[in-house]
């Protein structure tokens, strides 16, 4: 995977499962947010496919759905909520609404489905950002994907909201039975409900289990210098360490924490 | 009833053939100005609309001098502005004002020189007038059937691309996800603005051609959450203010200095500007209210009163 004349990601290969969580950790430019635009086609590999359901993915993949990274939603357009996760139902279409009645139902399902009932009627751009975040997903699930793509959906969020997502999109991943793949820098809010991880360091992946990628040795052989995995109280920390980084070109801005997760 | 209305609607109004035209001209434009108009606003594209509408000032200027209807100049020009824009990039903002302000400025010269030979070779001292801040009393009752032409096929082409058009003003990645020809319907959008620009200059002037197109669109989205509604009431806005200025400005005849009436393009841009300061009005109730319920108790430096 390149980006101008810069390798970014390479021998980057992982399965998705539906109805399993996969968190997808790497610290700020590891490369999550242009291997998700790789995965939505709005950026071509160098090399490589991307199979969703067995097929290729097309243009048009209603087959994956997309939460952005944390944007401004403009406080003073006139659009609501259901607006919004009504352009999930059939955005991408031209002319007049057609189906008015099943658009609304599949809206009000979706809203239900996220827990934004209550602000449907709210113009998106004046929630909280937690809010914002459920009508997102809900716009996201409405177009009915396999796979949901959620990119970094933690940023920006206080703990408690952190957790009510986290929490949210687990109970779809299982209740829709859909394929959830959710990035984050820090990985240790993720660990209680992720079955898998894609771990991204210099360019390359670590892939698995969580207990099998979250290893010193594995990390270690990713980062191509000597890491440790500690876990204190139930958190992990990856830390790079002091020891045989004396031969490696870029220790000094590595000779510290590097991943606190 | 009719004497009641003796003093707004002036003798001749009804029965007067440039005030037929210039109603309906004036309400096709602004029902096609309301919707487009609050695309606009909410892409922050204001400046791009403006500078439409300054470079038309040089297709209607040149359209004067060799004798063809004002609007076609408006149309071929803003049109060609439209494209070149489109090409220079929709994504790269700061490219795309740089190349704006460099383009407007050569047309604005350009323009200078047009409304210049129009006032020298044709003799007419109204050209400059007509074109920059418009005359539609004097507009031809044949135009009539171009302007609905026109606007018909920009509310075709808003009809068409609206769900995507929303869906990428939103945030033009989650739109391409989806499947949207992001860039498509973005330069469908600017060829629609065109043409809007180029009726709304036809209407109040090159110059002034964004009060109608930004006004009742901003003023709409301040009353309203709803998308749907927020077109319905921009468009009910526009043809008020253009409607309502049609009267006063026939009403003006009668007004000092006599026999000369004031221009319609500045009672629509007033009333345009009017409407937006009254929307604004609950909000700003609400703050005063707010600011009565603020605990008075001690000076100090910081305080709050929500």
């Amino acid at each position: 995977m390149r980006l101008g004349n810069r390798d970014v990601l390479r021998d980057v290969g992982f399965r998705l499962a539906t109805g399993e969580l996969t968190g997808l950790i790497g610290s700020n430019g590891a490369g999550k947010t242009t291997l998700f635009r790789v995965i939505l086609g709005l950026q071509r590999a160098a090399q490589g496919t991307v199979l969703v359901d067995g097929r290729p993915r097309s243009r048009r993949n209603p087959l994956i759905g997309y939460v952005p990274q944390k944007f401004v939603l403009d406080p003073d357009a006139p659009i609501r909520a259901r607006d919004l996760v009504a352009l999930g139902v059939d955005g991408h279409r031209f002319g007049v609404v057609r189906r008015v009645a099943q658009r609304r139902a599949v809206v009000d399902e979706m809203l239900a489905a996220v827990g934004a009932e209550a602000f449907g009627g709210a113009r998106v751009g004046l929630l909280s950002g937690g809010e914002q975040q459920r009508v997102l997903i809900a716009h996201a699930l409405a177009s009915r994907p396999r796979l949901l793509l959620m990119d970094e959906p933690l940023a920006n969020l206080d703990l408690s909201s952190a957790h009510d997502v986290v929490a949210l999109v687990a109970r779809i991943a299982h209740e829709h039975n859909i394929a959830v793949l959710i990035s984050a820098h820090e990985m240790n809010p993720l660990l209680p409900v992720i079955d898998r991880i894609v771990y991204l360091a210099e360019g390359r992946a670590a892939s698995g289990p969580v207990d099998e990628v979250v290893r010193g040795d594995v990390l270690s052989r990713l980062y191509g210098h000597h890491v440790d995995v500690l876990r204190v109280h139930g958190r992990v920390l990856v830390v790079a360490g002091a020891t045989g980084s004396d031969h490696d070109p870029g220790a000094e801005d590595r000779g510290h924490v590097q991943v606190v997760t | 009833m009719s004497r009641l209305l003796a003093p707004v609607f002036q003798t001749g109004f009804f029965t007067s053939s440039p005030v037929h035209t210039a109603l309906i001209i004036a309400a096709a434009v602004a029902v096609v100005a309301g919707p487009l108009g609050l695309f606009t606003v909410m892409r922050g594209q204001s400046f791009a609309a403006e500078s439409l509408g300054d470079i038309g000032t040089t297709g209607g200027s040149a359209a004067f001098l060799v004798g063809v209807g004002a609007l076609w100049g408006f149309v071929a020009v803003g049109l060609m502005a439209a494209a070149a824009m489109e090409l220079v990039g929709i994504q790269r903002t700061r490219g795309r004002d740089l190349a704006t302000g460099i383009v407007l400025g050569a047309s604005l010269g350009l323009a200078a020189l047009f409304l210049y030979l129009d006032t020298t070779v044709h003799n007419t001292t109204g050209a400059a007038v007509t074109i920059l801040f418009g005359s539609i009393f004097a507009i031809s009752a044949s135009t009539i059937p171009v302007v609905i032409a026109l606007g018909l096929s920009v509310i075709a082409i808003l009809v068409a691309i609206h769900r995507p058009l929303l869906l990428s003003t939103v945030q033009p990645d989650l739109a391409a996800a989806r499947g949207v020809p992001v860039r498509i319907v973005g330069a469908a959008y600017l060829a629609a603005l065109a043409l809007t620009i180029a009726l709304c200059a036809t209407t109040i002037g090159s110059l002034l051609s964004t009060a109608l197109l930004i006004g009742p669109a901003a003023t709409a989205l301040r009353l309203t959450n709803r998308p749907a509604m927020a077109a319905l009431l921009a468009t009910l806005l526009g043809v008020a203010a253009t409607w309502i200025g049609i009267v006063l400005a026939y009403d003006s005849f009668y007004w000092p200095p006599q026999g000369h009436g004031w221009p319609v393009s500045f009672f629509v841009v007033s009333l345009v500007f009017v409407f937006y300061l009254l929307s604004g009005l609950p909000a700003w109730r609400q703050r005063r209210q707010a600011r009565a319920r603020r605990p008075a108790h001690g000076p100090g430096i910081a305080e709050v009163g929500l």
